[in-house]
């Protein structure tokens, strides 16, 4: 599907020239790695002992009793350190050690990229710097606790609007400057090719297991998928094995913030336009002469102005749709889910669960949906005990 | 092999070449370096950014003037107080061609920003409006040469030269790929980093230039890290035919914000002291 990076019209690689050499080099690593006898063993060994995985794919007995279709949801919550984030990490790592680079360093939002990157250096002895808005620093004062605990050192950014895209504006600057013995590990299926391809191969294992275990248990494929999109890593990593399956709905759920007409929000389809931004060229959400939008929503992991390209490209040939949840919806879905299952899910994830909540009366007693619950909801206990207090 | 074909191009070559071109030929008969000063546009506001504009165009051989984005990758803290300022003040795109309208500076004018800038205002509309205006070329930091096909032909259309950049990572495949589409000038950022203006001049810098200079044959100017007279004066003595300063004006504008007369001076000064360090030939 991918040629030289491009998802139909969408993808590329637009960076500055000081970093051409290391992204050519990056791809030239990945091609020769990727189906590399030993590389592929050494991956599987982490993500089988130290990950976790495969992580389960659950159904939601009372949940599915209420909703009167099955549901399950697919268990990225119970990998190691708490979220899809570090089926990539861990490779995206292994390929740095190929490649002789001594020093990782990376963007966070939430800080569960921060955390899986940080946990990924630890485990094969990386040097690790994390780049961190300092808006979102003082959102996630744990994870930066973990990041630290980890032994990465963490550098705040007062640039823009102190969140997510300054921090991968930082992480940039400092590829720019230390491009010969630093490896970037971006966390998402954005920025220039290869990323969006090799993220999105890394976080396939995602849906090759689920429909390994949907056939098991169900003797057939689902209905529809469901996934929150920020840059839409854990999305695209669920997707991609079912693309084929055209009989499987997919769908994207982006953050709807406080509502489009608000213009709080990151609902980079509902209102955005293609555009340029960190390397790719996809959809963002920007004014009329192209300066970047601050966003918003509840959920830091989706606070971001620009989707992956793939995406993007994905809802242009009509393959997947994309909807939005708003705060609201998606903190009632973390309620239920609590209350129901007993899994408290990532504030992400909830946006997922938000839409298959609200379009119950689109799937009937015969339907299989699954639910890609791409992260656990610690880390969100005190946002979202705040956002009850204020709105009770 | 320029030098070959020069005959055979000549037409064609007097048909597009422009004031950047008929500048650095001025120079070099003079025995001169180019300076080139950048400052960003719209900082610290719309009608103070004009004042400083029009006064460092005195004395620098070309300028530079960056239309602000809002997510500079390339630019350190400096260049990046400058668009903040600037885009609090309301620069935008529309704003930054009627500046150079209303200026009407008779030095050769180059505009440096971001690709969205010009994706967003439409490829074709921003080059030609460049032309309208008299920008004589572009630079756009985050364009790598494989991405700017459909770019690099709107401007040969409009003889408005595309500038680029090379740095000191560029692997010898690419740089015959970018020297082949070349105009004007050849960028190089001497170091690895972004933007901004360093104590020292490194040695990196001096030996970058002379390894750039066993291939590039149309003029070669130097940028990042360049601040003082003879740091400039050790560039073009190393063989560059020009030195890109940036930060160390835009600097001045940091310092002097709310006093735009000595902000103004100050960087007259600036500027004439690094003149007289192209001066080495």
């Amino acid at each position: 599907m991918a040629v030289k990076g491009r998802f139909g019209r969408f993808g590329g690689l637009y960076i500055p020239e000081v970093l051409m050499p290391a992204v050519e080099e990056l791809a030239e690593a990945y091609e020769r790695y990727k189906d590399d006898e030993e590389f592929k063993r050494e991956l599987d060994y982490y993500l089988k002992h130290y990950v976790g995985r495969p992580t389960p794919l659950t159904f939601c007995k009372n949940l599915s009793k209420d909703l009167g279709f099955k549901v399950y949801l697919k268990r990225e919550d119970l990998a190691h350190t708490g979220a899809h984030k570090i089926n990539n990490t861990i490779a995206q790592a292994l390929l740095a050690k190929k490649m002789g680079k001594k020093r990782i360093i990376a963007e966070t939002g939430a800080g569960q990229h921060g955390v899986a990157t940080a946990t990924a250096a630890r485990a094969l002895n990386l040097k690790c710097e994390i780049y961190m808005g300092a808006k979102d620093i003082e959102r996630q004062k744990m994870n930066v606790f973990r990041m630290k605990l980890l032994g990465a050192k963490v550098n705040p950014v007062y640039s823009g609007t102190q969140t997510l895209k300054d921090a991968i504006n930082e992480a940039l600057r400092d590829w720019i400057t230390n491009v010969r013995t630093t490896h970037y590990l971006l966390g998402s299926v954005l920025g220039p090719h290869p990323y969006p391809t090799m993220i999105r191969d890394f976080q396939s294992i995602i849906g090759r297991e689920t429909k390994e275990q949907i056939l098991k248990a169900e003797g057939r494929l689902p209905t529809a998928i469901v996934a929150c999109v920020g840059g839409g890593s854990n999305a695209i990593g669920i997707f991609y094995p079912f693309i084929e399956d055209t009989e499987v709905e997919l769908i994207g759920v982006e953050a709807g913030g406080k509502g489009i007409e608000s213009d709080k929000h990151a609902a980079r389809f509902a209102s955005g336009r293609e555009g340029v931004l960190h390397g790719t060229y996809t959809f963002v959400l920007q004014d009329r002469y192209g300066q970047i939008k601050g966003t918003h929503s509840i959920a830091a992991g989706l606070d971001y102005p620009a989707v992956g390209p793939e995406h993007a490209f994905l809802r242009e040939i009509g393959r997947a749709k994309y909807y939005y949840a708003t705060d609201e919806e998606a903190v009632e879905a973390f309620k239920i889910l609590s209350e129901k299952e007993g899994i408290i899910p990532a504030l992400e994830s909830a946006h997922a669960l938000a839409w298959a909540l609200n379009n119950a009366d689109k799937f009937d007693k015969n339907d299989v949906v699954i639910i890609n619950l791409s992260g656990r909801g610690d880390k969100d206990l005190e946002i979202v005990a705040k956002f009850l207090e204020k709105n009770e | 092999m320029h030098s070959k074909v020069k005959g055979d191009a000549l037409k064609l070559e007097a048909v597009q070449k422009n004031r950047i071109d008929v500048k650095f030929e001025e120079l070099r008969a003079k025995g001169e370096g180019a300076l080139i000063g950048y400052l960003t546009l719209g900082d610290p506001n719309i009608e103070d950014s004009k004042k400083l504009v029009r006064a460092l165009a005195k004395h620098v051989d070309i300028l530079e003037l960056g239309i602000p984005f809002s997510d500079p990758i390339a630019d350190g803290p400096t260049i990046q107080g400058a668009i903040d300022r600037a885009l609090k003040a309301g620069m935008n795109t529309d704003i930054a061609f009627e500046i150079v309208k209303e200026l009407k500076l008779d030095i050769p004018l180059i505009f440096m920003t971001y690709y969205n800038i010009v994706l967003q205002y439409g490829e074709e509309r921003f080059i030609k409006r460049c032309r309208d205006v008299g920008i004589d070329g572009v630079i756009i930091v985050d364009l790598p040469i494989e991405e700017a096909q459909n770019l690099l032909d709107i401007c040969a259309r409009y003889n408005v030269h595309f500038i680029f950049l090379i740095a000191p990572t560029t692997r010898e495949d690419r740089l015959f790929k970018i020297l082949s589409r070349a105009r004007g000038f050849i960028y190089l950022i001497s170091l690895l980093g972004v933007t901004g203006a360093r104590e020292k001049l490194q040695e990196e810098t001096i030996e970058k230039t002379k390894w750039a200079l066993n291939y590039v044959k149309i003029p070669l100017a130097v940028g990042f890290g360049i601040s003082k007279k003879e740091h400039v004066k050790a560039v073009i003595k190393a063989g560059a035919s020009g030195v890109v300063v940036g930060s160390a004006f835009v600097k001045i504008v940091e310092k002097n914000l709310g006093n735009i007369e000595k902000a103004i001076k100050e960087i007259e000064n600036l500027a004439k002291e690094l003149k007289e360090g192209t001066k080495v030939k």
